[in-house]
């Protein structure tokens, strides 16, 4: 097979006669593909074998659910789809959380596994397992592909599915005898035909005019800002939209940097931790204009409560989310910004500021967050963190959170300006996903600075990916937010269950050591007058640095919706050194 | 409520589960599931009757349109149709009982198709009220009914309404064995999507 190839050609004009291992590859190369997160093994050591042939780049990481959460990280930070490989059994079981996370927050990737040979599937042979049946509920779509012909096409048709439509995970599993069998490769026959839309579809003239009526009337009307404005690239559109009418913009949390958060018309986040004030406006609004959002309980809290006053327009390329959670006047099923294309020449004008100056009037005092100038009173507060960092990068870094307190916090406290700016598993709440998410993303965007936000709990469920970083010789950075506790579990026991801090006490290994011993430089934080220094020197390291937080123990993340409650029940911030106060200003 | 729905799904292994993973996910009971042939090569034509409120008709018809198998779904739940059900009823039978069952048998139009020393076999296709109709009677009967194997409903739409799916397939339709078993095919026309969007907004 090596007269195909030479570094020159990498692509094999139609008709070459490749093996199934090289294809793989070949097809990956022709989908645009230049970075791979993988795991060799037995199924799948023919694709590794050929792999020198091919311009590739293999991030050898440290654990399949690690390369699945780069591939995700990846395909976040560029906009395209993150590719994973592994193994059969437990290199692909390994995947599972991986493909769950991308599942619940529509994100592009393609993971290939290999599969003991067709001849013995079935058979309980070493190392194999049932994956495609484990991973049908958590994709998008999966194959399980057992002749070489048959690679290429799937690849390609996996590629078009990960992208079209609602985005979502593929997993492409590719029997050994299929990836040793040698086949003719024709990389343009094997193209996917033309994606078939979801055939409820349907934005028709009857439900614009429907929408610019609603529109029209609105007194008081909200932009939920979600996910779908990212997936569809429809920022421009959305700011149109808000500006031209003079409409406040609630986002979601995986809608946060969809629209500039210093716009004057951007609420911030919604839910469960967003601010009063966002929440206050949403259930006190006449219409609510969902965009590219799902209504999930994190977000409405009650659903009996929610918006009870607001007419709803929900534009959603997912028919069977529309009227899911919450009953809605108008939907316009289709791409986000398409819809939007067809709605913007038609909108009724719109001067009226009041409801603006009404929402900015519900911040009151609680609306300034300039803690950066409170009097150090001491203690070193995760806020306090997470603002720094934002001063520090100028708001134009790559954060990628873990998921509890911390998230919420970052959430709460970087200002994310851009799109793409934050990385965090929202739908899922996985645990672990930030380190690896960071080395993907820092691989799809090598100039952008990039750091890790995440807990001392959930750093240590994949912190071996610091050897990953340190093979890859990464520049990134990791702010380890360390109270001592699983702290929104810990958080929970507090308001929910009588302080009965039953297994979130946590002992965590000394991080700085744990760095070094990576090789990664590390210092460890306890003053908030050494937070900025510590962000600094790690800006100026140029390598994987590591800093350690040492928080305030028993904080926790205000204000609150309890689980089920209603949007405007919201636990209020207690007197805590990061209330401000007319005093402080 | 039973929501009856008419699938066209790749002929293909896997199919089955992802249609059944599908409603087991949204914790709805499937009531019955009838796959067979189409009148299109590697088209299956799906029966599924599921148990769900009134309102999830549309979920699950938007949800069945996600999978990437399935060429077109029809609730045919409110559309003029045919739905049957076959059933074949064995049932204890000797010379002394053989005559009222073939009585029975006959007033039910199911038809005898075993005969043996101690038992009968009875087929019968019918709605489900009909085939609920003559189990009742069978037991009240004092018939022991050994053993009854349904096939769960069958259903077509009345008059020239067709699977145009397999229409369009004849023009655009999967060009090898790899499109068709990815169930790459033309989908619903633009009436069968009118249809879907009223059930989407209907209720």
């Amino acid at each position: 097979m090596g007269q195909i190839h030479n570094g020159s050609n990498p692509f094999p004009p139609a008709g070459s006669l490749l093996s199934g291992a090289e294809i793989i590859w070949a097809t990956l190369v022709g989908e645009g593909v230049r970075d791979v997160f993988g795991y060799p093994g037995g199924a799948i050591l023919p694709a590794y074998d050929a792999l020198r042939k091919f311009p590739i780049r293999h991030i050898l990481v440290r654990h399949e659910q690690g390369a699945t959460h780069m591939a995700d990280g990846y395909a976040r930070a560029s906009g395209g789809v993150g590719v994973a490989v592994a193994t059969s059994g437990p290199g692909a079981t390994n995947m599972v959380t991986g493909l769950a996370t991308a599942m619940l927050d529509s994100i592009p990737i393609v993971c290939i596994t290999g599969q003991v040979s067709s001849k013995v599937l079935g058979s309980d042979a070493f190392q194999e397992v049932d994956i495609t049946g484990i991973t049908l509920p958590i994709t998008k779509h999966n194959y399980l592909v057992t002749r070489a012909e048959d690679i290429a096409p799937a690849i390609r048709d996996a590629f078009q599915v990960a992208k079209s439509g609602r985005p979502g995970p593929v997993h492409v599993d590719i029997t050994k005898d299929a990836q040793q069998a040698i086949v003719a490769f024709d990389f343009e026959a094997a193209a996917a035909r033309p994606h078939r839309p979801h055939p409820m579809l349907r934005a028709t003239d009857e439900s614009f005019q429907a929408a610019l009526d609603l529109l029209a009337q609105a007194k008081r009307p909200v932009i939920l800002a979600g996910h779908g404005i990212l997936q569809s690239n429809a920022m421009r559109e959305v700011l149109d939209l808000a500006e031209r009418m003079h409409i406040p913009v609630a986002c979601t949390l995986l809608g946060l940097g969809a629209f500039p958060a210093s716009h004057p018309l951007n609420l911030g986040m919604m839910g469960m931790h967003g601010e009063t004030w966002v929440n206050q406006a949403i259930q006190q609004a006449d219409l609510l204009l969902a965009l590219g959002m799902r209504f999930d309980d994190r977000v409405t809290g009650s659903l009996k409560t929610y918006a009870q006053q607001a007419r709803k327009i929900h534009v959603e390329i997912d028919p069977s989310e529309i009227n899911k959670n919450v009953k809605v006047d108008v939907a316009l099923i289709g791409d986000l910004g398409a819809v939007l294309r067809m709605l913007l020449p038609s909108l009724p004008p719109r001067d009226d500021t009041s409801w603006i100056e009404e929402v900015n009037a519900m911040k009151g005092t609680a609306a300034v967050r300039d803690i950066q100038n409170l009097p150090d009173t001491g203690h070193l507060y995760a806020a306090h963190v997470v603002n720094d960092l934002w001063r520090q990068t100028g708001g134009n870094a790559i954060i990628v959170t873990d998921v509890g307190q911390h998230q919420m916090w970052e959430a709460q406290y970087y200002k994310h300006e851009h799109p793409r700016s934050l990385i965090t598993s929202g739908g899922l709440g996985t645990m672990g996903f930030a380190l690896p998410a960071a080395i993907g993303a820092k691989i799809a965007c090598p100039d952008k600075e990039v750091w890790v936000v995440a807990g001392d709990g959930g750093f240590q469920m994949t912190s071996p990916e610091l050897a990953t970083l340190m093979q890859e010789k990464l520049d990134l950075n990791i702010a380890i937010v360390n109270n001592g506790y699983l702290g929104m579990v810990r958080q929970w026991q507090e308001f929910f269950y009588e302080k009965n801090y039953q297994s979130t006490p946590l002992l965590s290994p000394d991080f700085v050591k744990l760095a070094d011993a990576f090789g990664l430089k590390a210092v460890a934080v306890r003053q908030r007058s050494e937070v900025i220094p510590a962000i600094k020197a790690a800006q100026k390291h140029g390598g994987g640095f590591l800093i350690d937080f040492q928080v305030e123990k028993e904080d926790s993340v205000y204000p609150m919706i309890p689980a089920g409650a209603a949007l405007h029940e919201m636990i209020q911030r207690p007197g805590n050194p990061l209330v401000e106060t007319a005093a402080d200003i | 409520m039973n929501h009856t729905f008419v699938a066209l799904v790749a002929d293909k292994p896997g199919v089955l589960t992802r249609v059944a993973s599908l409603l087991r996910r949204l914790n709805f009971n499937i009531v019955s599931l009838m796959v067979g042939r189409s009148e299109k090569a590697n088209v299956s034509r799906m029966t599924i009757v599921a148990e769900a409120p009134p309102a999830a008709a549309h979920r699950i018809t938007a949800a069945m349109y996600k999978l990437e198998e399935v060429l077109q779904v029809d609730n045919v739940g409110r559309r003029a149709c045919v739905i049957l059900e076959m059933a074949l009823i064995k049932v204890a039978a000797n010379a002394e009982t053989r005559s009222r069952l073939f009585e029975l048998a006959k007033i039910y139009r199911a038809r005898i198709v075993d005969l043996a020393p101690e038992s009968m076999m009875l087929e019968i296709t019918a709605g489900e009220s009909k085939i609920e109709g003559l189990l009742e009677l069978l037991q009240a009967d004092d018939h022991e009914v050994l053993e009854v194997s349904r096939s769960g409903r069958m259903a077509m739409r009345r008059g020239h309404h067709t699977s145009r799916v397999l229409e369009a397939l004849d023009d655009s339709g999967p060009q090898t064995d790899f499109d068709v078993s990815m169930g790459r095919a033309a989908g619903p026309t633009e009436e069968a999507q009118e249809e879907l969007h009223k059930d989407l907004l209907g209720d």
